[in-house]
C-alpha cells in the first residue's frame, strides 16, 4: 500500500472530523465534556486499529520494523517518540516563566540531533542489530558492557516513562473529568495494544499517526492568534514585534507606582511568613507549607525588569554562574539527546545507511517545527496577560481567565483590594496554562481545545510507547536471550518481551498513581544519565579502534557514577561544584567518561584484530544490500 | 559487490572527518558563543523585532542545525555514490 496515500487520507480525514465536531459544537451546542470524550475515543481508536492491523510475530518486524521504514516516516516517528508530554504541554509555559534561560531546552533538545547525525545514527544502522546494548556487547566483547548498558537504559527510560504516564492521567482528568488513576489505566490500554501486538512495527506507524495529530494541534491555535493580531499567519515571524511590545509593557509595569505598591505588599507577606517559619513551635508539616507560600510570595514581589534596563528580565542574558548553568544544561540536553536508547534504536529501522542519514535530518525538521514555535507561544500568552488581564477590572476578567481559573493553574488575587488586576495579582501555579489556554485566548471554539488535548495525549502516548519497548527489549532481548538463555526460541523470546511490556506498563502506572512531585524533576535527569553512560562508550566505539572492553566498562561506570553522585549530592546533601544545578549534573560525568575510556584502554591490551575489522566495517556502508538480520540470513534479500 | 581499496577507504574516512569537524565547529560557535556567551552583547542589535542574542538562541541556532544535518546527509550520500557504494 502507498504510504503517502494512507497518511495523506488519514490527515485529511482527521481534519474533516475535527471540522464536523466544530460544526456540531456551533450548531447543536455539543458540550465540552462530549468534545473531550469524542477526541479521546477517536484518537485512541485510531492507535488501537493501527496496532491490530500491523501486528506481527517476525523478529525483524517486531524489533526493528523490518528495517523498512522510509527516512521521512522514520523522521516523523522519531519526532513523536522524542516529543513528550513535557515538550508539548509544559515547554512553552516554562519559557514564559524563564525567558532567555529557558532557551537551553530549545537549543539543547534540537542541537543534540547534529551529534546524533554525525557521530552515531548512520554507524548504528550499518551495525544493524536490534538494541543499543547489542552494540555495546558486540563492540566491547561480552556481557559485562551489555549488562551495564541494560542497567543504564532501564534507569534512564523508566523515570521518563512514569512522567509520560502521569501526563496521560493529567490530560484525561483535566479534559474529561475522569479520575486521574482511571485516566492512567485508560492510557495504558492504548499503549499496550500497539507495543504488545506488533512491537516496533506497530509503534512506528502509530507514532507517525500521533505526530500528525500532535503537530497540527500545536500549530493551529498560535497560527490563528498570529493571524488575528498581525494579519500574518506565521507566529514565528510576528512574535518579534510582540517581544518589543511585551518589553515596553514590562518596563512600564516595573515602574508603575500601583504595581510597586502591590509588589511591596507581597514582599511584606514574604517577610512575615519568614518570621513564622523561624518559630520553633511550628510543626514540620506546617513549616513546609509556609516555606512554599513564602517562595510564592517572593516570586510575586519580583519586578519584571531591573531599574533602568533596556530589556526586561525575560530577554536578559544571564551572566556568571547563570551563564555557566545555561551552557552546562544545554550541553547535557544535547549529549543526552544523542544518548537516549529509545531514540537511538529508531535508526536501526531505516532500510539503509543513506536513509539513516536523511532520516536524522527529517527527525530534526519535524521536531524543529514544534520547538521553533514554542517561544512564540510563550510570547503570545504573555501578551494576553499584559494587555488583556493586567488593568482589567476584577469583576470583568477575560474569558480565558474565567474558563481556566477553576482548573487551579493560576489565580487572580486582588492584593491591594482596588478592584483592578495588577501583574503582581496574577499568581501562576502551573505554567501549563500557556498551551492549554491559547485556543481560548485566540477566541477559538472549544473543539480546538479538544484538539490540543488529543495532541497532548498523542505526545505522551507516543513517547511512552517507545520507552516501554526499549525497557522490555532490554530485559527480554539483552538480558534474557543474550545473557541468560542464548538458545531460547524466537517464540519464547517474543513471549517474554510481551510479558515484560505488560509488567513494565503496570508497574509504571502503579508508580504514577502516587503522584510523586520528584518525578517531573527526575525526567530532566534522564538526559544527563543517558548522556554520561552511553554517549562516550558509543562514540569511542565507532571513532577510536583502540577503545577496548576495559576502557568501556570503566568509562560507563565512571560516567554514570559521577553523574549519579552529583545528582543525589547536589539535590539532597548540598554538594556544589562551580554552583552547577542538579539538572546539569552530566556536565562532569560526560567528559570524565571519555577520559576514562581513553586512559584505561591505553593501559590495557588493544582489542583483537576481528574487533578492529568490525569497527572498519561500521565505518563504510556496504555495497549491494542492507546489513544482514540476525538469525535469518536467507531473508536478507527480501529487504 | 564493489570492495573499496585501502586507499579509497582512507580517502573516504578523511573526507568524513573533515566534514564532521567543520559541522561541529559551526555547531559549537552557534550554540555556545552566539546563543550563549555572546548573546548579551548581540542583544544590542535588533533583528525583525528580536534582540539578536535571543533570536539566535530561540530560532537562528535551530534553523542552522536543520541545515547542517541536511548538508551532512546530502554530501555523505553523494560521497557514497562517488565511491561506488550503492546499498539498495
Amino acid at each position: 500500500m502507498n504510504l503517502n496515500k494512507v497518511f495523506g487520507l488519514y490527515t485529511v480525514g482527521f481534519i474533516a472530523v475535527t471540522i464536523l465536531i466544530g460544526i456540531a459544537e456551533a450548531v447543536f451546542g455539543l458540550s465540552s465534556r462530549w468534545i473531550g470524550w469524542i477526541f479521546m475515543a477517536l484518537s485512541m481508536g485510531i492507535y488501537v486499529v493501527i496496532g491490530v492491523v500491523t501486528r506481527t510475530s517476525d523478529a525483524d518486524e517486531y524489533y526493528v520494523a523490518g528495517r523498512g521504514v522510509p527516512a521521512i516516516y522514520n523522521g516523523m516517528a522519531t519526532g513523536s517518540d522524542w516529543m513528550s508530554a513535557a515538550s508539548f504541554i509544559s515547554m512553552a509555559g516554562a519559557l514564559s516563566a524563564q525567558g532567555f534561560s529557558g532557551l537551553a531546552y530549545v537549543m539543547g533538545w534540537t542541537g543534540g540531533y547534529l551529534l546524533l547525525a554525525v557521530f552515531l545514527g548512520p554507524y548504528l544502522r550499518q551495525f544493524g542489530k536490534y538494541t543499543i546494548p547489542d552494540f555495546l556487547g558486540a563492540r566491547y566483547e561480552g556481557n559485562t558492557p551489555r549488562v551495564i548498558g541494560v542497567f543504564a537504559a532501564i534507569l534512564a527510560s523508566f523515570t521518563y516513562l512514569i512522567a509520560q504516564v502521569t501526563g496521560v492521567g493529567l490530560i484525561v482528568s483535566r479534559f474529561i473529568g475522569l479520575d486521574f488513576n482511571i485516566g492512567v489505566f485508560v492510557g495504558l490500554v492504548g499503549v499496550l495494544f500497539c507495543s504488545v501486538l506488533g512491537g516496533m512495527r506497530s509503534v512506528t506507524w502509530t507514532q507517525v499517526a500521533q505526530y500528525i495529530i500532535l503537530i497540527l494541534s500545536y500549530l493551529v491555535p498560535v497560527v490563528v492568534l498570529s493571524w488575528k493580531l498581525f494579519g500574518v499567519p506565521v507566529p514565528e515571524l510576528t512574535y518579534g514585534q510582540l517581544l518589543q511590545k511585551n518589553n515596553a509593557r514590562a518596563i512600564q509595569i516595573a515602574n508603575d507606582p500601583v504595581e510597586k505598591a502591590t509588589r511591596d505588599k507581597w514582599a511584606e507577606e514574604a517577610k512575615a511568613l519568614g518570621e513564622k517559619i523561624k518559630d520553633p513551635a511550628v510543626p514540620a508539616a506546617e513549616k513546609e507549607k509556609l516555606t512554599a507560600a513564602q517562595k510564592a510570595a517572593t516570586a510575586q514581589a519580583r519586578s519584571p525588569a531591573a531599574p533602568g534596563a533596556k530589556w526586561e528580565n525575560y530577554l536578559s542574558v544571564p551572566k556568571g554562574v547563570g551563564m555557566w548553568n545555561f551552557l552546562a544544561l544545554t550541553f547535557c540536553l544535547m549529549v543526552g539527546t544523542a544518548g537516549l536508547p529509545h531514540i537511538l534504536t529508531r535508526y536501526y529501522t531505516t532500510p539503509s545507511v543513506r536513509q539513516a542519514r536523511t532520516s536524522v535530518g527529517w527527525s530534526l525538521f519535524f521536531i524543529f517545527l514544534l520547538y521553533f514555535t514554542a517561544p512564540a507561544y510563550a510570547s503570545f500568552a504573555r501578551n494576553a496577560v499584559f494587555t488583556g488581564l493586567v488593568g482589567a477590572k476584577v469583576s470583568e476578567l477575560p474569558a480565558w481567565v474565567t474558563l481556566w481559573a477553576p482548573a487551579g493553574l493560576f489565580s487572580v488575587v486582588d492584593k491591594l483590594g482596588d478592584g483592578v488586576v495588577q501583574l503582581a495579582d496574577f499568581v501562576v501555579k502551573s505554567t501549563d496554562f500557556v498551551v492549554l489556554a491559547t485556543p481560548e485566548i485566540a477566541g477559538l471554539p472549544f473543539v480546538i481545545t479538544g484538539l490540543v488535548m488529543a495532541g497532548g495525549l498523542a505526545a505522551a502516548l507516543s513517547t511512552a510507547d517507545g520507552l516501554l519497548l526499549t525497557i522490555a527489549n532490554a530485559i527480554s532481548h539483552d538480558l534474557y536471550y543474550n545473557v541468560i538463555n542464548p538458545k531460547a526460541s524466537l517464540i519464547k523470546r517474543l513471549t517474554i518481551t510481551k510479558v515484560f511490556l505488560i509488567i513494565t506498563a503496570l508497574v509504571s502506572a502503579y508508580v504514577a498513581t502516587f503522584r510523586l512531585a520528584i518525578i517531573v524533576e527526575v525526567v530532566a535527569w534522564a538526559f544527563s544519565l543517558g548522556a554520561a553512560s552511553f554517549f562516550p562508550a558509543l562514540v569511542m566505539g565507532i571513532w577510536w579502534k583502540r577503545a577496548n572492553r576495559y576502557g568501556a566498562i570503566a568509562g560507563m561506570l565512571v560516567g554514570l557514577g559521577t553523574t549519579l553522585f552529583y545528582m543525589v549530592g547536589s539535590r539532597f546533601f548540598g554538594v556544589s561544584w562551580f554552583g552547577t544545578n542538579t539538572v546539569a549534573s552530566g556536565v562532569f560525568g560526560i567528559p570524565l567518561g571519555f577520559l576514562t575510556i581513553y586512559v584505561v584502554s591505553l593501559l590495557t591490551p588493544p582489542p583483537p584484530k576481528e574487533l578492529q575489522d568490525f569497527v572498519a566495517d561500521i565505518r563504510y556502508p556496504k555495497s549491494g544490500g542492507a546489513a544482514e538480520p540476525i538469525g535469518r540470513p536467507g531473508d536478507a534479500a527480501a529487504h | 559487490m564493489a570492495q573499496l581499496t585501502q586507499e579509497q577507504k582512507e580517502a573516504y574516512w578523511k573526507y568524513n572527518i573533515r566534514l564532521t569537524t567543520i559541522l561541529l565547529v559551526i555547531w559549537f560557535v552557534v550554540t555556545y558563543l552566539l546563543g550563549g556567551i555572546w548573546a548579551g552583547t548581540l542583544n544590542e542589535v535588533v533583528f525583525l523585532g528580536f534582540p539578536l542574542g535571543y533570536y539566535m538562541a530561540a530560532q537562528g541556532s535551530l534553523a542552522i542545525f536543520v541545515v547542517e544535518i541536511a548538508i551532512y546527509a546530502k554530501l555523505m550520500n553523494a560521497k557514497d555514490l562517488e565511491f561506488g557504494i550503492r546499498e539498495e
